[in-house]
């Protein structure tokens, strides 16, 4: 029981309920098929959780703070733009590392500008962000597919291969990536007076602002910050698919959202923890990829989902009763 | 007060009351009527079963066996809800159980509108009834409003009118000024009166006690699930029922020391806002409470946002320490020694839902970074349980969400947190709003121990009576400007009270 507690002051108590569904579903796929606990399995698990997963972590943020961040996506295609714009420019697949760098330079740039805009008017027109961001999101989406008139851009040079395919150590480098924003996230998040700040003013800006909490530069920079991690995400895509195409992962924008949700955020804000966001973005992984191995339809594996959402909504509530009557409340 | 109404007939008689909740005795023996057209207050600390009490006669829990009822001379047993509300009880709670997104009628109307069986609502009826209704209450409503456009006061005659649409004869208001200004206080307990002369019996449930005297001609004071006794109000002092409800003496004597000695610390020259306060110039000095009282929008807490850069003065000067201040922002009021306790405990000076920790680290995370300016979870831990400690907040662990705790212990939180920040000033705007008498007293030694300590303290209250026994020296301010200084030793609660009510 003390070892259960320890956990849960540590983890948040999100965690081992997470880290049991992780297990029931890698144990049910292992019985189902014997593709299932294979090192090429695990492998390519690996290679796509991580654009998901840093799209998550870049919703994450807005929704703590008691918004939302709707042009994730779209900002990380113009982000993926910027880069792709400058390898052209610098000779496409013969661009050297300079250009890379001087590409990836400018799409992380283009990427906070977008979320830093966004931030700025929610926090001094104190617009709502849903508005906000859904208007960025369009803006963001008509002005990349004016440039690119709807079409790919893509022959980039070879060594970007390394980043989207590569592997360090074993490891694959889109997870590297990954569990170093998520490290950062995690620490930026509990550690710092911005991430404190963060949750505060998820629960009660008014009495954060009374408090000393400077609000609008928390949610200005809150924005930016995940616009940067939307344009680190833009820059892997074009890494892992060799093209950046305006609409390219326009399906993950609601997955990140269930993610944050399945992984214990409040979705009023104030609440959530990075590391059970993780285990939930690895079970949407295990079960779209378990669901593939058995050959089931791919749109069942977003069904499954959502009714994977509906059953922990279901289970956290008969687990909150549980307390209730467990330790008395008249 | 009212008349006391001996001779009329009772509405309500309890005899023997029990209700136990698993081990706890919430009620015990308790004994308690009201006559028609009686105004009675039923008194007591948080917890002490006042609302149990309600809930037993209007048919939501059963009393234990042997429990004698009486609604309007008919015995009663095992009442519904349903059977209580159509004997003519209503209880108006303090949350006021309303409609936020419907109009004004419609919640006037409501139980009228649900019924057994499907029908068509009389719309019409129901509008013409609820105007005539308001019109009897002696207010001037849009009927179309919807609910959650209006202010509280509003609100809260919404829900009078609603249990009196319902032909409600006994009505149990449970807290129902505790978010009203003075006039909005005022206007209600003309409500109240009226009610009462028509022949309606009202239970009041406060914690004003000044108002409690106001208002009623009985009180029942119930401590601890216990009756401690019925009192007529004639001749009862608020120090006498804040005893009886808490069972301690209260030290209601004066305080105030002569402080001309000492450094001032906060002089103000003829500061003003346009449309919020005129001409003030006021100075506070080392250890000194300054107490401030006034009616509601005399632009006392206008005058507090101003010194905290919430607004900016049109003219007028304010020095801190003799170094003149211009904050432009609460964090740099906080930076410069000055901390503000805002009148609004539930949603501006506490963060509700977050942790009793976190509530009290917010004002100087910049105290506890250890390195690369991350914070040090050691350190919190330190500051926050050197708070708890020294404030003596009673709460279960630090990680607990503040909502948990009660009023009293909530205020210290609050103060905990604008402590740390190591102010030369502090401002308490209605300090004591929504807290117990017992724990009132707690968080006025508190304050005592700060001024010894040589803190410099704007004490801003609309309860005459708090600033007198705690300040030394008051203000009184009106239509935005100081009319007059007061010293406690001089005068009396009565004769100030006379002042500024006049």
């Amino acid at each position: 029981m003390s070892l259960i507690h320890r956990i849960n002051r540590s983890l948040g108590s999100e965690a081992l309920p997470l880290l049991g569904a992780l297990l029931v579903v890698v144990v049910g796929f292992s019985l189902a098929t014997p593709l299932f606990l294979t090192a090429s399995n695990f492998g390519s698990m690996a290679f796509q959780l991580p654009v998901l997963g840093l799209l998550t972590l870049a919703m994450m943020v807005p929704i703590l703070s008691g918004g939302l961040n709707l042009a994730i996506i779209y900002t990380a295609n113009i982000s993926g733009l910027t880069l792709a714009t400058v390898l052209i420019a610098f000779g496409g697949p013969e661009a050297g590392i300079g250009a890379f760098l001087i590409g990836s330079l400018a799409a992380l740039l283009v990427g906070t500008l977008a979320g830093l805009m966004m931030g700025l008017i929610v926090a001094y027109v104190g617009a709502h962000p849903i508005l906000v961001s859904l208007a960025m999101m369009i803006f963001l989406r008509g002005l990349g597919e004016f440039l690119t008139r709807g079409g790919d851009i893509s022959g980039f040079p070879d060594y970007m291969k390394v980043i989207g395919h590569g592997s360090l150590a074993g490891i694959p480098v889109p997870l590297l990536i990954f569990i170093a924003a998520a490290i950062l996230w995690h620490i930026m998040l509990r550690r710092t007076r911005h991430g404190f700040s963060v949750f505060m003013i998820g629960s009660n800006i008014d009495a954060a602002e009374y408090s000393g909490i400077p609000t609008k530069r928390t949610l200005a920079t809150l924005y930016a910050l995940s616009g940067l991690i939307c344009a680190v995400a833009g820059i892997l895509m074009a890494a892992r698919f060799n093209s950046v195409r305006v609409g390219h992962g326009e399906a993950l924008l609601l997955v990140t959202v269930l993610a944050c949700f399945l992984g214990g955020l409040d979705p009023f804000g104030g609440f959530g923890r990075v590391l059970p966001v993780c285990l939930a973005l690895a079970i949407l992984q295990a079960l779209s990829s378990g669901l593939n191995l058995i050959g089931a339809n791919q749109h069942l594996a977003t069904a499954v989902w959502g009714l994977f959402l509906i059953a922990v909504m279901a289970i956290r509530w008969a687990a909150g009763r549980l307390n209730i009557t467990r330790f008395g409340r008249t | 007060m009212s008349g006391t109404k001996e001779g009329a007939p009772f509405a309500l008689k309890l005899r023997g009351v029990s209700k136990r909740f698993g081990g706890v005795q919430a009620l015990n023996q308790v004994d308690f009527n009201v006559r028609a057209g009686e105004v009675h207050c039923l008194a007591g600390e948080n917890g002490c079963g006042k609302s149990t009490l309600i809930k037993i006669v209007t048919g939501v829990y059963t009393p234990e066996p042997g429990a004698e009822i009486e609604v309007f001379g008919e015995p009663q047993t095992g009442m519904t809800p349903t059977q209580a509300r159509d004997m003519g009880i209503a209880v108006i709670w303090q949350d006021l159980a309303l409609f936020p997104h419907m109009t004004v009628a419609e919640n006037i109307g409501f139980d009228q509108m649900v019924g057994g069986r499907p029908r068509l609502a009389a719309l019409g009826q129901i509008r013409a009834r609820a105007a005539q209704l308001l019109e009897r209450l002696g207010v001037t409503l849009d009927l179309d409003a919807r609910l959650n456009t209006l202010p509280i006061a509003q609100r809260q005659i919404v829900a009078i009118a609603r249990a009196l649409m319902g032909e409600a004869r006994l009505i149990f208001m449970d807290e129902p000024t505790a978010s009203l200004t003075q006039s909005e206080t005022d206007a209600l307990l003309g409500i109240v009166r009226t009610l009462s002369t028509e022949g309606v019996a009202i239970v009041f449930v406060s914690h004003r006690l000044a108002e409690v005297l106001e208002i009623s001609s009985r009180v029942t004071v119930v401590r601890d699930g216990r009756l401690e006794g019925i009192y007529p109000t004639e001749g009862m002092t608020q120090a006498r029922l804040g005893e009886l409800m808490t069972g301690h003496t209260m030290d209601h004597q004066v305080i105030a020391r002569d402080k001309s000695a000492a450094a001032p610390v906060l002089e103000i020259d003829g500061l003003s806002r346009h449309g919020q306060f005129e001409d003030i110039s006021l100075t506070i000095r080392k250890g000194e409470v300054v107490g401030l009282t006034g009616l509601i929008g005399a632009g006392r807490t206008e005058l507090a946002h101003a010194l905290i850069g919430r607004t900016r003065p049109d003219r007028g000067m304010v020095k801190l320490c003799g170094r003149e201040i211009r904050p432009r922002n609460i964090r740099e009021a906080i930076s410069l020694g000055i901390a503000y306790v805002s009148e609004d405990r539930l949603s501006l000076g506490l963060i509700q839902p977050q942790s009793i920790a976190d509530n009290i680290s917010i004002t100087v995370l910049d105290r506890i970074l250890g390195g690369l300016g991350l914070i040090s979870p050691a350190q919190k831990k330190v500051l926050v349980s050197h708070w708890i400690e020294d404030l003596a907040v009673k709460i279960g662990r630090p990680e607990d969400a503040v909502s948990t705790l009660s009023g009293g212990n909530q205020q210290r939180v609050v103060l905990a947190k604008w402590l740390a920040t190591e102010p030369r000033l502090l401002i308490l705007d209605s300090p004591t709003v929504g807290v117990d008498v017992g724990a009132r007293a707690g968080i006025f030694r508190i304050v005592h121990r700060l001024a010894e300590a040589g803190l410099a303290i704007l004490l801003i209250s609309d309860e005459v009576s708090e600033v007198y026994h705690n300040a030394d020296r008051m203000l009184h301010m009106a239509d935005g400007r100081l009319v007059e200084t007061y010293d406690p030793r001089g005068t009396t609660v009565e004769a100030m009270e006379a002042r500024i009510y006049a």
